[in-house]
């Protein structure tokens, strides 16, 4: 007889709300491209965020070729430099790691983990994505114009940004970039309403916040920070098209250019970067919190074990994201804002170590005597932890308002925000699709090529980045277009860009493989059945995959446990569905 | 489809009391705002994220202000309206208040009515607060008619800094397009209840969703927060 613990209780309360009505698609259009549905939403979301993320990859392939071998390559000239590095950086954050994230895994898991038929608002969810999509051709637009797409750095400081010495700085460069940001938000705008309404009141019966997936509390979190930090993004970019457009002074102080006063005068560029980065420091935990999350599930259900403090983890997700909306000028030591203001800022940021060693040491202590099965998704998993923790540590450097000035705009700043923020959530992203693929396409990704993906985008990450520290520490600047024979650039360190370099296009080219796996594998992966991973969350729990229009069929289900029961003493299998309830009960009442 | 709940109370857990019982309630199944609409959530959680937009545009107005090298031009001269010979300063502002202030009174009778199904009155006065509405851009396109007469450019005004002009402009702008979608809204809702939408729960052109009355006071709760905006600017921009 299964002995289950007498704590799970059985009785899950009525429905509130009656079961939605969802828009049936009449055609194909309606089916498959202007689709209502979350799912195909979110196919949509991560393909655009995909195609968009290898044109990324390709310009960072370019700035390696240019620091690796300077003067070979002539097509690439400082403005184009400056315009890869800016798109590279931009692309990057936003239209890959934020949409993937959020409009990609978000659409896709929040209604399946909570047990809903779709989003609460699916028409808004659709003009997201289109307004994504819009906002993606606006930023490519950036390269077919006079001039080409803006070179200001991705972070786009004034007053360079919308100067003429900047490529796109007197052209369309900026002008689109700051377009597209716009329009990026506000599509992003509708599909994070509909994300944070679906997990407050869209849940299923019996499923409570403190049973949902940790995935869901990622995303959720992430979302409702980036509700909160967009908006200071947008104000940011529209203040900066007034100065570009209307030659408003907002952030332009009074300025000579060319020998020539400028009409601009009075405005602060420091206000500048107090509003980027009242965005962007909390996007660093927009990115990061939706992979710690979705990591914590992968390290419980391919280690079969139950993740070690649920409740801690969800606290810590939460304080993470609050704390993040109050560090954002440590990446403003150096701008000259007052120095006081470091100390306070420095205070904050290291606090926010407290949560994030809690996360690191409980997804060690699950995978402790854990069951450990070496999966795709848990060699994904394992590499994350891994990353975090070393890019973790060097920002305990820079987080220090001394160490950080002389490390400032080195190769070493470079080196730790890849690591933190660029290495480590692509490593969950990927471990997420090698979980996930058979849930939305009902085959397996290609074991063989998946593990050549895996060695050598892990090993090859490290050998780009750890060398990359070592050039920031020797004093290397970043945004270089080159160094020439420079004291920090003695021939040794002229070695190691080209050894960077060609790990840059080892580790890209196992990408293509990547991609090609995902295709590949669409027609001739193995046949994965509803629950291949022996998962207990909901979503793989649905009667059919891939999961129909309205996810559930008839019956919509009902929860009855967390979501990490996996290998409980005395049960039949090493997993428990969070829909199943407890079969002593189940037992009594088919009796009676 | 909805099997009766399987509740037994002499079996299920005690509730934990006090603080704990705070969280459990807020964190217990499908909603965690009992009573509280999917529209109606969104809206709140959407004005929580445009006070924010708001409060970023008002943040960076002050720090232009309080950072410029050039005076600040003075408010109540120029905003003043010269009218039977004399200055006086703020009336055009003051009216404009009241006029909003007035329209978020006759958008609270709309949702009182509009939830006792009266369909002439709440569709009278959705059509009045959209009336009072209009009349404040109106009369905020004058306000901006004037200035620009006067000579005030969003980069350069005669009577002090330059940011003077553009975080006028900005930032009554963006206040004045909210309102204006706010009018929008509001006539296109009241069309719906004078037709009897929400009795019939005739189904959305977009959503196909059923129509129903609450959506007057999602509507109304969009109208107060641009009010409730308003004040701040008030404050903010011409009492300073």
């Amino acid at each position: 007889m299964v002995n289950i613990p007498s704590s799970i209780d059985d009785t899950v309360p009525a429905a509130e709300v009656e079961d939605v009505e969802l828009y049936h698609p009449h055609s194909w259009w309606t089916t498959y491209v202007f689709s209502q549905d979350a799912k195909v939403i979110a196919i949509q979301y991560s393909m655009t965020a995909l195609a968009i993320g290898l044109v990324a990859l390709v310009l960072s392939w370019l700035m390696r070729l240019q620091l690796g071998f300077p003067g070979y390559f002539t097509f690439i000239d400082a403005e184009r430099y400056y315009q890869f590095i800016t798109m590279h950086g931009m692309i990057m954050v936003i239209y890959l790691l934020t949409a993937l994230f959020l409009g990609g895994f978000g659409n896709y898991l929040i209604p399946l983990m909570l047990g809903a038929r779709d989003m609460v608002f699916p028409y808004a969810n659709m003009l997201s994505y289109w307004l994504y999509l819009l906002a993606v051709l606006v930023l490519v637009a950036g390269f077919f114009v006079p001039g080409g797409p803006t070179g200001a750095g991705w972070t786009l400081y004034p007053p360079q940004a919308v100067l003429s010495g900047t490529p796109g700085g007197q052209d369309w460069g900026i002008i689109l970039m700051l377009t597209s940001l716009i329009l990026f938000i506000i599509g992003f705008t509708m599909g994070g309403l509909n994300y944070v309404v679906t997990v407050l009141q869209g849940r299923a019966r019996g499923m409570t916040l403190m049973r949902m997936p940790l995935t869901i509390w990622g995303i959720f979190t992430a979302t409702v920070m980036a509700l909160l930090a967009f908006p200071a993004l947008f104000v940011a970019s529209v203040m900066m098209l007034f100065d570009r457009l209307l030659g408003t002074s907002f952030f332009m102080p009074a300025i000579v250019e060319m020998g020539e006063q400028l009409q601009h005068g009075g405005g602060s560029p420091i206000l500048f970067q107090h509003l980027f980065w009242f965005f962007g420091h909390p996007e660093v935990y927009i990115v990061a919190l939706p992979a710690f999350g979705i990591v914590s599930d992968l390290i419980s259900t391919h280690a079969r074990k139950n993740i070690f403090g649920y409740r801690m983890m969800v606290w810590a997700i939460v304080i993470i994201g609050a704390l993040s909306f109050i560090v954002w000028a440590h990446h403003m030591y150096v701008s000259g804002m007052n120095p006081n203001f470091g100390f306070f800022f420095a205070t904050t940021t290291l606090i926010i170590a407290v949560p994030t060693a809690i996360k690191v040491y409980n997804w060690v202590l699950t995978l402790w005597r854990g069951d450990i099965h070496l999966t795709l998704p848990m060699l994904f998993a394992l590499g994350f932890i891994v990353t975090f923790v070393n890019g973790g540590l060097t920002g305990l450097f820079l987080g220090n308002v001394v160490v950080d000035v002389p490390l400032s705009d080195t190769m070493f700043v470079v080196a730790h925000f890849h690591m933190v923020m660029g290495v480590a959530p692509i490593m969950v992203i990927f471990g997420a699709i090698y979980h996930w693929y058979p849930k939305i396409t009902g085959r397996m990704l290609n074991e063989i090529m998946g593990r050549i993906h895996f060695w050598v985008t892990f090993l090859g990450a490290y050998l780009i980045f750890f060398p990359m520290h070592y050039l920031g520490l020797l004093g290397a600047p970043r945004r270089y277009y080159e160094l020439g024979e420079s004291a920090v650039n003695p021939p040794s360190a002229h070695d190691l860009n080209v050894f960077i370099t060609l790990m840059a296009l080892t580790v890209g080219a196992a990408q293509m493989l990547f991609l090609f796996n995902l295709i590949w594998s669409l027609r001739n992966g193995k046949e994965a059945g509803g629950n291949p991973w022996r998962a207990t969350t909901l979503e793989w729990q649905t009667p059919t995959t891939p999961p129909p229009h309205g996810n559930w069929g008839k019956e919509l289900p009902v929860v009855y446990r967390w979501a990490y029961d996996y290998s409980v003493p005395g049960a039949p299998e090493d997993f428990i569905p969070q829909n199943q309830p407890n079969s002593n009960r189940l037992s009594m009442e088919n009796a009676s | 489809m909805h099997e009766s709940a399987k509740t037994t109370p002499s079996t299920s857990l005690p509730r934990p009391s006090g603080l704990s019982g705070f969280a459990s309630d807020w964190a217990s199944d499908q909603r965690t705002f009992k009573n509280v609409s999917w529209g109606k959530a969104m809206m709140w959680i959407f004005l929580l994220s445009d006070t924010f937009v708001f409060g970023c545009f008002l943040l960076a107005y002050m720090t232009a202000r309080m950072s410029t090298t050039v005076p600040w031009p003075n408010p109540s001269e120029v905003f003043a309206l010269h009218i039977g010979g004399q200055d006086v300063p703020l009336i055009l502002i003051a009216i404009m208040t009241f006029v909003l202030i007035s329209s978020s009174g006759t958008m609270a009778m709309a949702v009182n009515y509009g939830y006792r199904r009266d369909r002439r009155k709440t569709a009278i006065l959705m059509l009045l607060t959209a009336l009072f509405g209009a009349t404040f851009v109106g009369m905020q396109a004058f306000e901006w008619t004037k200035l620009i007469m006067e000579g005030v450019r969003p980069w350069e005004n005669p009577f002090g800094a330059a940011q003077f002009g553009s975080t006028f402009f900005m930032i009554t702008g963006f206040h004045g397009t909210h309102v204006t979608i706010g009018v929008i809204f509001l006539i296109i809702i009241a069309r719906k209840v004078w037709r009897g939408d929400f009795d019939t729960e005739k189904r959305g052109f977009f959503t196909s969703r059923k129509g129903n009355y609450e959506i007057v006071e999602i509507t109304g709760l969009y109208w107060h927060f641009v009010d409730l905006v308003w004040v701040f600017i008030f404050a903010f921009f011409y009492l300073w």
